[in-house]
């Protein structure tokens, strides 16, 4: 007999046993994981362009099996059934495992890439077949991140498929991260040109309005001028006017390859975000701070550049050091991702993202987007604010009503998709825009009976 | 002034929020149940695993002393009307005006059985952990009444693999409410969840095994279904057991006036527990809704802090969940069509999807809207109603009221298709009503 458990919190459901072709899609993926152990253990059982194949084949197939058992008797609908029984979606010991494995990859990928040489060397075959090169822990981190964001995006599908707003953002972001972010950068270092990163630009990519482009790239012809204008013209022109008609879900959760991999590899964690007030308070410092520092950053390159050096030149190597460190390395990779399970997946997003605080900004400030609230028919029931990623609390307006329009949403539409009474939809609208966060609208009472009081809470 | 609420659910939680927003009152909120407020509706998903607890509670802990509302748990024995005092077993409290948001309770019919263990209702955060205790060793699950709360059952026994049989006393599910094809939509619904679906069934008995537990019911078709758990879910009623015998006026329910006040002075009674004694036309002396309560909860805090306002709740709306279809309705929708109505029904042909309007025959207005997998949107609908809009001017229009998120196909157009069919009319529907054209129609003046 087992114990009975009348505390708050409930027992664990007895999960169905798993299908023999679930086992059988374990077993896969096992083996491509097995193989990668091998490689980085430092033994060459077979070449290493066999070892690749069989780890790739391994986990791709492995994990497209399993996805595909997993959902194709279910009838279509939101699929939540246990999140918080099972260790791995609630921040258990599988959790703890795992946030701990993928934290010391990325300790190795940063710090030391010696330690990664057999995994790396597995990979030549494939870089030289994309770039005509052998490969590096980039390539090798690039390789594992579009292949994440690949699976996981069509396992997201396969969940989400009642849904045609997550199944087509969720196809964008697989597509700008293989295209853009994996294949485009692998073509042009084969042709022998700077492996240029188009989905992502100022502030993201913390130099890409670094001054010595000027001198530097402007001697490669052609390419160079158009790698300096587009690194000018979408930070400064097509995100403001994108932002402005759609919000920054255009970025975040439709081309972004840190919101894409959030979005795939994530999506199992988006529940861990803290949706307390007090982290709120903590996201504003710390995502405004960091898009001070590297404005800040920016600007001393640019002076040290105009100056030749003379006037900062002493302070800017260390500062754009630190930034490197702290921000682009500690905290977008190592706590961004290593932690997806046990902060949830937008950590970086939420209290690191540069370019996060700017589009947030502008969808504060000038934008037609907004999440319309239905009228009265919120329940309260939490489901929303409980799988915002972003850890806004979204039923604190929807129960009053009032639309939501916040800086840090990034329109992933999850929080309308698992609610469960219809209230919430994402749409763009210029004529009310002034008035997109009007409050009380639920009150049957009219306004000018009674005298509309300034809610606290 | 001490204002002394009873009852920590939505509309006690709301007139203590509308109360402190318009005074300095000492407020002052009790409740047996839990310590905090929590949504009662999302019980479902605690279960089922979605949801913790705390991510049920609407509000963070620190609200309420923030707030200067006080918070007690305990259970209040008996009330004392003439000096104002609440009897509980933590000691005595004095109040100045009181409010009575005391819930529903689970209605039982005295079937033989009906309070063994293993047997309960879903109401209270007690009943969810009495459900939880008995699901470990849990091989089937009966569920006695086809209402909302019974189908939520159905699918937290469900999410954890627990096989369930469902009995109905109707012929077909909760189809008092919903009309015929909406009501078979659910049927095949459940069914294809691998639920025991017995229409037209009732319980007539619970038997015992030797520990006093529940072990089997028999039916009125005299079957007899083996069971480790009976859940019963046949309604609800107010919960006002401790009321009786006062000089408080009741019936079904506390019975208040428009300005929800009881027949006691300062003693005033809002949410499920409340029965009006003139009901406004179109609507029940009762509605245990969330939507109810929380503006009763409203109104109540602007009539104790000096202005007086009738309660009025508007058009009707409501909304709800069958396994993964999403059910909305608003306007009055009753399941048998009155005479004078017509009725204008879309089915989508996956058999899980549907639009119906109703409309006066005579003056051709809009009675009001059911939705089936596809969501409305409420203001639209409201503006519609209230202004007594004609059938057609909606139909071409319809993509106002959409709802969906983006990209969704949308159905209006197979809508106005099936009324130009049925009428011989050829309207046409305005194509992209996005939110700028709905804005417009909203701050039109008609
Ligand atoms: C499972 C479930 C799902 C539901 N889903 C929906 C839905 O989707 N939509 C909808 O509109 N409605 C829904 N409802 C109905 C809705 O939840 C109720 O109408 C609403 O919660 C009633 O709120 P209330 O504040 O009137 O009372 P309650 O929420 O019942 O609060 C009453 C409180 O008072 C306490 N109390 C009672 N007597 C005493 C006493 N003597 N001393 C101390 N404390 C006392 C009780 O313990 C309870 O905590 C659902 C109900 C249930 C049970
Ligand atoms: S508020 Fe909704 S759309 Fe915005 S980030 Fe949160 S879940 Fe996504
Ligand atoms: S999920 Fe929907 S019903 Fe539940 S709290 Fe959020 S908006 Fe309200």
């Amino acid at each position: 007999m087992s114990q009975v458990n009348s505390s708050l919190a409930l027992s664990n459901p007895q999960q169905l046993e798993i299908s023999a072709l679930q086992k059988v899609a374990l077993a896969l993926v096992g083996l491509g994981l097995l193989v990668l152990i091998i490689a980085f253990a430092g033994a060459q059982v077979v070449s290493s362009w066999v070892m690749f194949r069989i780890s790739f084949f391994g986990i791709a197939m492995g994990s497209l099996l399993y996805t595909q058992q997993e959902y194709k008797n279910k009838p279509e609908g939101i699929k939540n059934n246990g999140v918080f029984f099972k260790s791995i979606s609630s921040g258990g010991v599988v959790a703890w495992i795992l946030g701990i494995v993928v934290t010391g990859f990325y300790v190795c990928l940063y710090w030391f890439p010696a330690l990664l040489e057999g995994i790396i060397r597995m990979h030549d075959g494939l870089s030289m077949i994309l770039r005509g090169k052998i490969a590096d822990q980039w390539f090798v981190y690039g390789t594992f991140y579009t292949v994440a964001v690949l699976l996981m995006g069509i396992k997201f599908i396969y969940k989400y498929r009642h849904n045609k707003y997550q199944t087509i953002r969720t196809l964008s972001v697989m597509f700008f991260q293989l295209g853009f972010a994996y294949l485009l950068p692998a073509f042009l270092a084969a042709m022998n040109q700077p492996e240029e990163y188009f989905s992502y630009f100022w502030p993201l990519d913390s130099y890409a309005l670094r001054p010595d482009w000027i001198g530097s790239k402007a001697g490669i012809g052609n390419f160079g001028y158009f790698v300096i204008i587009t690194g000018f013209l979408l930070p400064f022109v097509v995100t403001p006017i994108l932002t402005y008609l759609y919000g920054k879900r255009w970025y975040c959760s439709w081309v972004c390859g840190c919101g894409g991999l959030a979005e795939t590899a994530g999506d199992p964690f988006r529940q861990l975000s803290d949706k307390s007030m007090k982290a709120w308070k903590i996201e504003r410092w710390m995502i405004y701070s960091v898009l001070v520092a590297i404005t800040l950053l920016t600007v001393l390159l640019w002076v040290n550049h105009q100056t030749h050096n003379n006037l900062l030149g002493g302070i800017t190597e260390p500062y754009k050091k630190t930034y490197g460190f702290l921000i682009a390395q500690m905290f977008s990779g190592v706590i961004g991702v290593g932690f997806y399970p046990i902060m949830g997946s937008r950590v970086w997003c939420r209290f690191g993202c540069p370019m996060a605080a700017i589009l947030g900004l502008q969808q504060k400030f000038f934008s037609r987007f907004r999440i319309t609230t239905n009228g009265g028919q919120c329940i309260s029931c939490g489901n929303c604010s409980t799988y915002c990623e972003m850890g806004i609390d979204v039923r604190h307006y929807a129960q009053r009503g009032q639309n939501i329009v916040r800086a840090s949403c990034v329109g992933c539409g999850i929080c309308a998709a698992v609610c469960p009474r219809g209230v919430l939809k994402l749409e763009n609208g210029s004529v009310d825009i002034d008035q997109r966060t009007e409050e009380l609208k639920t009150i049957h009472i009219s306004a000018d009976e009674v005298g509309i009081l300034e809610m606290d809470a | 002034m001490h204002i002394a609420i009873i009852g920590n659910g939505i509309s006690g939680v709301t007139a203590a929020r509308h109360l402190r927003k318009q005074s300095d009152h000492k407020i002052t909120l009790i409740s047996a149940e839990t310590d905090h407020f929590f949504s009662r509706t999302a019980l479902m998903y605690i279960y089922m695993g979605h949801m913790r607890y705390k991510d049920t509670k609407p509000y963070e802990d620190y609200f309420w002393s923030k707030n200067r509302i006080e918070l007690r748990k305990d259970y209040v024995e008996q009330i004392d009307f003439q000096s104002k005092i609440l009897n509980m077993k933590g000691g005595n409290l004095k109040y100045d005006k009181l409010i009575l948001a005391v819930g529903s309770a689970p209605n039982k019919f005295g079937w033989p059985g009906q309070d063994l263990k293993g047997v309960g209702g879903l109401y209270s955060f007690q009943d969810l952990e009495n459900m939880e205790a008995y699901s470990p060793n849990l091989k089937h699950a009966v569920i006695v009444g086809g209402g909302l709360i019974g189908i939520e059952m159905a699918e937290m026994f469900h999410s954890r693999h627990i096989p369930v049989t469902f009995l109905v006393r109707e012929a077909s599910y909760w189809n008092g409410v919903l009309p015929p094809e909406e009501s078979a939509m659910i049927n095949r619904h459940i069914l294809e969840h691998g639920i025991d679906l017995r229409l037209s069934t009732e319980l007539k008995e619970i038997l015992p095994n030797d520990k006093g537990e529940a072990t089997a019911v028999i039916t009125n078709k005299e079957e007899k279904i083996d069971c480790q758990f009976v859940g019963l879910t046949a309604g609800v009623h107010p919960n006002i057991r401790f009321l009786k015998n006062t000089t408080l006026e009741v019936q079904k329910g506390i019975l208040v006036n428009e300005y929800l006040e009881t027949n006691l002075p300062d003693v005033y009674a809002i949410g499920d527990c409340a029965q009006a004694e003139n009901p406004l036309p179109g609507r029940r002396p009762i509605e245990a809704i969330w939507y109810t309560g929380r503006m009763m909860g409203e109104t109540v805090a602007y009539n104790i802090c000096g202005k007086k306002i009738a309660y009025d709740p508007g058009f009707w709306f409501n909304s709800a969940k069958f396994f993964d279809i999403e059910y909305q309705v608003y306007g009055t929708m009753p399941a048998k069509l009155p005479e004078d109505h017509e009725t204008l029904y879309w089915e989508h042909t996956d058999g899980k999807k549907s639009i119906r309007i109703n409309y006066n025959k005579n003056t051709q207005q809009v009675e009001g809207f059911n939705l089936m997998g596809v969501r409305f949107r409420s203001e639209v609908c409201e503006k519609w109603i209230k202004e007594k809009t004609a059938i057609k001017e909606v139909l071409q229009n319809l993509g106002l009221a959409n709802f969906d998120p983006e990209f969704y196909p949308q159905f209006e157009k197979d809508v106005v298709a099936t009324y130009n069919n049925k009428t011989g009319e050829n309207l046409r529907l305005k194509p992209n009503q996005k939110l700028n054209a709905v804005q417009r129609f909203l701050k039109s003046f008609s």
